[in-house]
Parts: structure tokens; C-alpha cells; sequence
């Protein structure tokens, strides 16, 4: 076989730096898709050799045992014993173990080495394990594992040359040398062995971590520290995108009204390249900014070992409602958008955990329903204070906020009762050391997330809006018409259709028309009513006399129904899709649209009727 | 003499005796004896989670691990002062 070819795998615990080497590795030379049939993220990349050889290298899901845990620890004993229907067993094991932390990563170690497959230990961290004064004689660990060992530092840009050159130079014949591993003893028995043998390390070696927890997970200060962070991290995400947000809506709809203005005025192909095509793809850009933003925080907080903490200490309260801790990031995210909050729980391992945290995520007030409730705070709550020091429309919007919050916990709780696989499911979750973030990984996160959000997420919502164009556009309104365009459409009809399903919620038939524009992004129902009331201009004139409008028409009963509908908020495709892509299931599809449609309409039944009641 | 793990208040340091099994083929003690919850291993109880205390923060070796109050009680632990 020739050595081009050669296929290595990075394996090791979770928290070994392993992904960190695989960046080192491979730089920008990576690909990043799933395992069949699986959302375990396969993460393979190319070695560039200093020789001008290639290798290719798969990113293993990091694993602390064979006896698997997690449908990611699966896919790792499968590759690794070559018992993978689709992936073929590696030419090399890279084992990657942390050298802070040899007593738990050598009992995986020996695992591997019972496999009795081609593998080097590389020992990672050894910067950090020599500033700690830990001694490691590789020599002698050699001889005990009977393979070679290697040392690297991830986060230095040559911290992989004693590796690659082990890879170049190694000869076949020594790598298929099998392990000097002793099946049937005791791993913990065997690790402590070979730390006597080979380990040195001083006492007290991880206090600045016991300083820095004593602070971060103090029962008071710990929250305090968390909700001050929370705090500053949504500041950001709304104030910093903001500017940027404007950019990316002016600059594209500048670019669609050129391009658009080069072809024939109100025809067809006009009107589709300009609000099918580019309005599309300013709902999908627009979010760009703080997605990035909210990301580049989770990703630094990530790395720097935070977020374990953050889940430790709100874990109770999550756990009690059917969550767990660790849902706790995905759905902050989901304040700004729900598509990278379904996103970011593949941090949870635990697949009836995280399938709860995905349905519930869509009820977090994400940054799309916020045009919706300005509108209609605007119009209808008048602008008493209360109790000398409160805004009533600040009280409500707080109160819309604080009902998506209590309703998602509430549902859980629910979901917790009615499943049937009502077995324990552990924490166990690891605290890694602190460390500082690095640059290059942090980057790497960064623009991986980008690419997803825009290819997976992008072409959906663009085919999305393209039909959806196409529905309020045609037929085209006979001539002599008065009314609105869009009423004559397909849109218009199936908002009329809808008009009998709605009456009892207090939606008239121009909410219906809008809610079907607003299935692409929720905000776009705003600028759809505008349209349904026949008015043009800017999104900001359009919402301004929108208000003064409807703050006639409308009675405050549909008014507030309409609030109690976007609280539940079913109807974004987007999320939708992205609850396809990441559960691999049209039953989970079906089930949160079909909840969170149920829950809509009942809320808003309820709010509209007693507010009959009252006014 | 032996106690739960999840007995232990913050601070304080144990020597791991064995870990239990809560029913037959129970992966969660399997899978803390992976981690190194296993006899002679000390333990301490370096943090314990606002509202009572669960889950806790326990370091074994040079790791520390979040576990909840049903996951800690499945550890027998001997106090180091006693044992």
C-alpha cells in the first residue's frame, strides 16, 4: 500500500486537546459532515507533510471507554475495532492522552492497545505538564506499552513535529508490533503501575484551578459571576450586531435592487430576483452577525472550560423541569435564534436529553419576534408607569420574554412524564482545567459554524422563500384590481381559507395572509401586513404607520392574541428544517411543529377570549 | 466503616472503597469505575452545586468530575481521618 493513502485516526478523552492537535495537523484542510444515519459530527482533514505526502486524518468523538456511553463513544470503538459498516478500520491509531492527566487518560490508552491495531501514544500538554513540574520518562513508558510515544504541545505552532516525523519515518513492520498490554489484568491496576514507573508528579498541582473554582462556583458568587456574564454576552449579541445587521440588510437589498433593476420592471423574473432571491437571502444573512457574535462567546467560554461550570451550577433547576445542565447553552442561544441553538446541543451526549433541549429550544423569544412585539406593544400598550419606577410596555415585553421561558421549562416537565424510558440518565460530566483560549481553535469553531449555518441552513431558507414568493405572487391580480395584490394570490386565498381556523383566536383575515410570508422568518410577518395593507416604503415607515393602523382597526383583544400566538411561534420553516437536520426525523419534525401549534392556539384562544371579557 | 460519596460535605477527602451497582447491568456505575472511581483512589468534595447541594463536584486523581447526588451515592467511600 502506499503510503499516500495512509488513514490515521486521532483518538483519546474527552478534554485531551485532541481537536486543537487535529487543527495543528491539518490547518484549513478539513471537512466536517456526520456519520450515516447519525448526528455525530465526522470531522476528517489532511496532513500535509513537510516530504509533500499526504495523509488523511479522521477527528475521532472524544471517549473515556470501549463500554460506550453515548452514541459518539459508538462510532469511535467501531472505527477504532473496524467494526464500522461504512468506515474502514485505520492504518494508525494516534492515541492522544493529556499529560496533566495521565491517570485517567492511560486507562483508555490501554483500551486501545488491547485492540492490537498500529498505534502512538502522543502525549499532549507536555508544555503545560512541565510548567506543573510533572516529569514523564517516555522512554520507559515505551517499553512498557510496546509502542512508540511521542510528545506535543497543540497549541504551539510546531508542537506536532516529533509526530509528523514519527509518521514519515515509521516502518511498517514496527507499527503492527503489537502491544505489550496484558489483557486480562486490572486497566486501573496497570495505569497505577506505569505512573509508578514512569510518571512523576508533585502534590498540589492544580491549585490555581481550586482558586479560580472557589470564586466561580460559589453557591452566591458563582450566579452572580454567571448572570453578569449572561448579561454582558446579550448586550453584546444585540448591540454589537446591530450596526452590522443594517450593513448586511442595505447592502443586500442595494445589490437585488441592481441586479433586479437590470431586468424588465414588473415582470415576473423581477419581482423574483428581488423579493424571492435576495429578500430570502437577507432574512438568511441577517442573522449572520449575531449567530458570529454569540458564538465567538460560547466558543471562548468553551475553551477556556467555563461552560461545564455554568451547567454545574444551574444543573439542579434544569434537571428538575427533564433537562439537564448542559442545556443550558443551547438555549441561551436560542434568545438570539433558535437554528444555532438546536445547533450547539450536539454538546449534549446524552440523546434523550438532547432531543428534549432541541424540541423546547423554539420557545426561547428569539431575535426574530422582537420586530412583531415592538409593533404591537407600540400600538396597543399605552405607556403608563407602574409603581413610580416601571414602563408597562417594558413590562410586557419582559413578561412575553419571561412566558417563553416558563413555558419551555413547563413543557419539558411534561415530556419528562409522558416518555417511556423514564431510566436514570447521568451528568458525570468532566470539569477540564482552565486554559486559555487559542486563537487559531477558537477561528477554526468559528468558521465551521459559519459554513454549516450557510450551506445547511441557507439553501433551506432560500428554497423556502423562493416558494413562498411564488405562493403571495400568483396569480397575478386581474386587471382593475383594488385591493392588495397579494389578496388575490395563492397566499391571499389560503389566508382566507385560514380565516375560518383563526376567527376564534380574533385573527382577521389580514393576520392569516401574513402569517404565511411569515412562516420564512417571523419577522417577515411585519413587513407582509404592511403589504396586506397596502402600503411601500422603508421596513421602519412601513412599521410606524403600520402601527397608528392597526392601533385602529384591530380590537386590543386580537392585539394581545396576536402577542400569545408569537410567544409559541410555530411557524418558522427554518427551525423546522433545522430540526430535520440535527434529530435525522420527520416524527420530531411533526411533533414540535404539532405542539407548538397546539400551545399557540390555546394561549391565544384564551387570551383573546378573556380579553372579550373585559373590554 | 464505610459512607456515600454523596454524604460528604464540600471539602471534604475520602479514599474511594467500592462502587455499588443500583440494579443489574447498571452503566452508570460501570462507567465510574471507568473514570477511576475505584478502590484506594482518593477522592475530594471540591465543590457543591447552589439549592441544596446537588450535583457535586468531585476530584479523583487529577480530575474533577459533576456528579449528581443518585450517581455520587453509588460510591462507598471511607473518611481518611477514620480509615
Amino acid at each position: 500500500m502506499n503510503a499516500a493513502s495512509l488513514r490515521i485516526a486521532l483518538v483519546g478523552n474527552p478534554n485531551c486537546g485532541k481537536t486543537a492537535l487535529f487543527n495543528l495537523l491539518t490547518g484549513s484542510r478539513q471537512k466536517v459532515a456526520n456519520y450515516a444515519g447519525v448526528t455525530v459530527e465526522r470531522k476528517e482533514g489532511r496532513i500535509l507533510a513537510p516530504s509533500g505526502r499526504n495523509y488523511q486524518l479522521l477527528d475521532l468523538p472524544g471517549a473515556y471507554s470501549f463500554d460506550a456511553a453515548s452514541p459518539d463513544e459508538a462510532i469511535t470503538r467501531d472505527i477504532c475495532s473496524g467494526a464500522h459498516p461504512d468506515e474502514e478500520a485505520p492504518d494508525l491509531i494516534v492515541c492522544v492522552a493529556d499529560a496533566t492527566n495521565l491517570r485517567l487518560h492511560l486507562r483508555f490508552v490501554l483500551e486501545v492497545l488491547r485492540l492490537g491495531r498500529p498505534v502512538v501514544l502522543a502525549l499532549n500538554m507536555m508544555d503545560a505538564a512541565r510548567r506543573r513540574g510533572i516529569h514523564i520518562d517516555t522512554e520507559e513508558l515505551e517499553r512498557r506499552l510496546g509502542v512508540p510515544v511521542v510528545e506535543t504541545v497543540a497549541v504551539h505552532r510546531h508542537g506536532a513535529k516529533a509526530l509528523i516525523e514519527h509518521i514519515e519515518t515509521r516502518e511498517p513492520e514496527s507499527a503492527a508490533r503489537a502491544g505489550a498490554v496484558d489483557d486480562d489484568r486490572d486497566l486501573h491496576q496497570q495505569v497505577r503501575e506505569l505512573i509508578a514507573a514512569a510518571v512523576q508528579v508533585p502534590p498540589m498541582a492544580s491549585r490555581i484551578d481550586d482558586a479560580i473554582d472557589r470564586w466561580v462556583l460559589h453557591p452566591v458568587f458563582g450566579l452572580a459571576i454567571l448572570g453578569v456574564l449572561m448579561f454582558f454576552i446579550f448586550q453584546a449579541v444585540f448591540s454589537w450586531a446591530e450596526p452590522l445587521m443594517n450593513g448586511i440588510d442595505a447592502g443586500v437589498s442595494g445589490l437585488g435592487a441592481w441586479v433586479s433593476g437590470l431586468l424588465p420592471a414588473h415582470s415576473a423574473l423581477h419581482s423574483l430576483v428581488q423579493d424571492g432571491i435576495f429578500g430570502g437571502l437577507g432574512t438568511v444573512l441577517v442573522f449572520l452577525p449575531q449567530i458570529l457574535i454569540l458564538f465567538l462567546f460560547i466558543l471562548v467560554l468553551e475553551e477556556s472550560g467555563y461552560l461545564p461550570r455554568a451547567a454545574f451550577l444551574l444543573d439542579r433547576l434544569m434537571f428538575k423541569a427533564g433537562l439537564t445542565g448542559r442545556a443550558f447553552i443551547p438555549l441561551l442561544s436560542s434568545f438570539a435564534c433558535a437554528i444555532p441553538g438546536i445547533m450547539a446541543t450536539r454538546s449534549i451526549s446524552d440523546p434523550r436529553d438532547r432531543l428534549t433541549t432541541i424540541l423546547v429550544a423554539p420557545l426561547m423569544t428569539c431575535s426574530a419576534r422582537l420586530p412583531v412585539y415592538t409593533l404591537l406593544i407600540a400600538a396597543f400598550i399605552p405607556k403608563h408607569s407602574v409603581l413610580g419606577v416601571f414602563n408597562l410596555q417594558g413590562l410586557v415585553l419582559f413578561a412575553l420574554y419571561f412566558a417563553g421561558i416558563l413555558s419551555a421549562l413547563a413543557v419539558a416537565y411534561v415530556m419528562k412524564h409522558l416518555r417511556r424510558d423514564k431510566s436514570e440518565h447521568a451528568l458525570l460530566m468532566e470539569l477540564p482545567a482552565y486554559r486559555f483560549p487559542h486563537v487559531r481553535d477558537v477561528a477554526f469553531g468559528l468558521w465551521q459554524r459559519v459554513k454549516i449555518f450557510l450551506r445547511r441552513v441557507g439553501g433551506i431558507i432560500l428554497s423556502l422563500t423562493v416558494l413562498l414568493w411564488f405562493l403571495s405572487s400568483f396569480p397575478a391580480p386581474p386587471p382593475g384590481a383594488t385591493g392588495p395584490a397579494i389578496d388575490y394570490s395563492l397566499a391571499g386565498r389560503l389566508g382566507h381559507a385560514l380565516h375560518h381556523v383563526f376567527a376564534p383566536i380574533g385573527f382577521n383575515w389580514q393576520i392569516c395572509i401574513a402569517l404565511i410570508p411569515g412562516l420564512a422568518a417571523r419577522e417577515v410577518a411585519v413587513s407582509a401586513l404592511g403589504t396586506v395593507y397596502a402600503m411601500s416604503g422603508t421596513d421602519d415607515a412601513v412599521a410606524s404607520h403600520l402601527g397608528v393602523l392597526i392601533a385602529h382597526q384591530w380590537s386590543l383583544a386580537t392585539a394581545l392574541s396576536l402577542l400569545a400566538w408569537y410567544v409559541f411561534a410555530p411557524q418558522c420553516m427554518s427551525t423546522l428544517a433545522v430540526i430535520r437536520r440535527e434529530t435525522n426525523s420527520w416524527r420530531n419534525v411533526a411533533l414540535a411543529a404539532g405542539y407548538l401549534f397546539g400551545l399557540a392556539y390555546v394561549a391565544s384562544l384564551i387570551t383573546y377570549q378573556i380579553a372579550r371579557l373585559f373590554t | 466503616m464505610s459512607v456515600q460519596l454523596s454524604d460528604l460535605p464540600k471539602g471534604a477527602q475520602a479514599v474511594v472503597h467500592t462502587v455499588e451497582d443500583a440494579h443489574p447491568d447498571d452503566l452508570i456505575a460501570r462507567r465510574l469505575r471507568d473514570l477511576g472511581f475505584v478502590e484506594g483512589e482518593s477522592v475530594r468534595v471540591v465543590a457543591r452545586a447552589p439549592l441544596g447541594g446537588d450535583p457535586m463536584l468531585v476530584q479523583v486523581g487529577y480530575t474533577r468530575f459533576a456528579l449528581r447526588r443518585n450517581e455520587a451515592s453509588r460510591v462507598r467511600v471511607k473518611d481518611e481521618v477514620t480509615a
